[in-house]
């Protein structure tokens, strides 16, 4: 029967060769396998993602009257409500995590090297994309924390010269946070990220699909036979019980430390003493609480953002600016800046959390 | 190819101009809909010219309040000199709303440890500038305390 079906559909699709080409792609044993698996945590979290956010959408409302009831109403009434809330958020945090961690190791192998400087660039924009998505679900839940951490985050663009009023007002929808920014943050969170999102993750794979794995450069130049393994079934397997794994985690961390609500925004209230920004944008807090009023002639919120932007573009940048990785080269000068990077983050995260 | 005459070419040529110009006047006009659209029409701001807050025995010495003042929050503090000051409660930093902070005697913003002094002076932390002030009027025969722009300020 199975089989009557595979040709029916293999007479008219030729499916065939894409499991030929599942046969034939082979995933690369070497020391740093293990980092290969990052990359499809990302993408089995992301899944995830779609598919707990899918759920609460049949309850969640959105509008400053709304928006916290749905979430209060879905976490103390609705059934396995409170479970799949806190898996969503508990999740979105985990991608974070597994996506530096992806991007990190991609880094320091020169994976981007040529020919895969796209792979690369389409990598670097969904991580900008996850951000962004981080950002905007947070204020979904219209509560003090996610109501401060938006008027912050959002009023930063104010210090760009010249276009920064007007990004402020196109990212609130007014001049200030609003229901109707709810609403802004709301469609992008559910329509718009994931549709781009879904689209350049399809190109990234694609990529990867059409290249391979990419090997470290030592193996690339080395005249050692090299050790190899199908990716189906073996890889495929391995995956999926990491992917297993990943998930018995988050279920354990949903149901013990589930994620708190808060109290109801209001938008005439102090900003509660205490008020952190989720840890993936603590840095930046940390950063921005540090910067003195002024540096020179400018403000130092303009600097440190100066800084942040260029940081970023020469993230997105990397393939191009590294000329001797396309050479299977090493650059001693890549390996510092990526370890200042991640000292940078690392340590400004821990000053967030320990100073107040 | 090579061989092509001359007027072929620049017929071809010119299709191509025309095409490519008709397809940027049509991304054009489907884009800049969608710019204006996105792009907030101006608000109705509510013209306040005041706000009343109620008798000034009720705000005990060395306390503050947030209050709203239209649609903006606006604080009033009470300090142990038992003398009335009110500002708008936005801080000059990135738009957190600011607090009294009775043990420092100052107004203080919990988002990026901004300090102000009670003229709303930006003394610590991160804020660029000074408080903007309200004035605190109260009415000789009721007691009341109404809030009023300061003159020659704008909302």
């Amino acid at each position: 029967m199975s089989s009557r079906f595979f040709n029916w559909f293999n007479n008219r699709y030729k499916i065939d060769t894409l499991l030929y080409f599942s046969r034939e792609k082979k995933v690369p044993v070497h020391r740093g396998t293990i980092w290969y698996y990052f990359g499809g945590i990302s993408l089995f979290l992301f899944g995830l993602q779609v598919l707990t956010g899918l759920l609460l959408l049949f309850y969640y409302r959105v509008g400053p009257d709304a928006s916290f009831e749905s979430i209060k109403f879905i976490i103390t009434r609705v059934r396995f409500g409170w479970f799949l809330r806190s898996m969503h958020t508990w999740s979105a945090n985990l991608m974070v995590l597994t996506v530096i961690v992806h991007l990190f190791s991609v880094f320091f192998h020169r994976s981007y090297r040529l020919p895969r400087e796209l792979t690369w660039l389409t990598g670097v924009v969904m991580l900008f994309m996850v951000m962004a998505f981080g950002f905007s679900g947070y204020l979904l839940p219209w509560n003090e924390l996610s109501f401060f951490a938006t008027k912050v985050g959002t009023d930063s663009v104010r210090a760009f010269p010249i276009v920064g009023d007007f990004l402020l007002k196109l990212m609130r929808g007014g001049s200030d946070v609003t229901g109707v920014t709810l609403s802004r943050f709301f469609g992008l969170h559910i329509a718009v990220l994931p549709l781009l999102f879904t689209m350049i993750l399809a190109l990234h794979l694609f990529f990867v699909q059409m290249q391979g794995m990419s090997e470290p450069m030592k193996k690339q130049t080395s005249t050692a036979p090299r050790r190899t393994i199908p990716f189906f079934p073996d890889f495929a397997l391995r995956d999926l019980l990491v992917w297993l794994v990943v998930f018995d985690f988050l279920i354990a961390l949903s149901v013990f430390f589930p994620w708190e609500l808060g109290t109801k925004a209001d938008p005439f209230a102090s900003a509660p003493a205490g008020i952190k920004p989720e840890w993936y944008f603590l840095f930046v807090f940390q950063a921005l609480k540090m910067l003195p009023a002024h540096i020179g002639p400018f403000e130092g919120e303009l600097v440190g953002l100066t800084f942040l932007g260029i940081g970023g573009l020469a993230l997105v940048l990397v393939p191009f600016l590294d000329r001797a990785a396309a050479k299977n080269l090493r650059n001693r000068w890549f390996d510092l800046a990526g370890a200042l990077a991640l000292g940078f983050f690392a340590i400004f995260t821990v000053l967030g959390y320990i100073l107040d | 190819m090579t061989n092509q005459q001359p007027d072929q070419h620049t017929r071809r040529k010119f299709l191509a101009a025309i095409l490519s110009g008709s397809f940027i006047a049509v991304a054009g006009a489907i884009i800049y809909p969608i710019f204006r659209f996105l792009t907030p029409p101006p608000q109705e701001t509510e013209i306040v010219a005041s706000a009343n807050l109620g008798k000034s025995a009720d705000f005990p010495p060395n306390t503050g309040k947030i209050f709203r003042f239209g649609n903006r929050p606006g604080i009033i503090i009470r300090g142990s000199d038992s003398k009335f000051r009110a500002f708008f409660a936005t801080c000059t930093h990135l738009d957190c709303i600011v607090q009294y902070d009775a043990k420092a005697e100052s107004i203080w913003c919990a988002c990026h440890n901004g300090r102000y002094d009670l003229n709303g002076l930006n003394i610590a932390g991160p804020p660029p500038r000074p408080l903007t002030p309200l004035k605190v009027n109260i009415l000789p025969d009721s007691d009341e305390v109404i809030i009023t722009m300061t003159e020659g300020k704008e909302v």
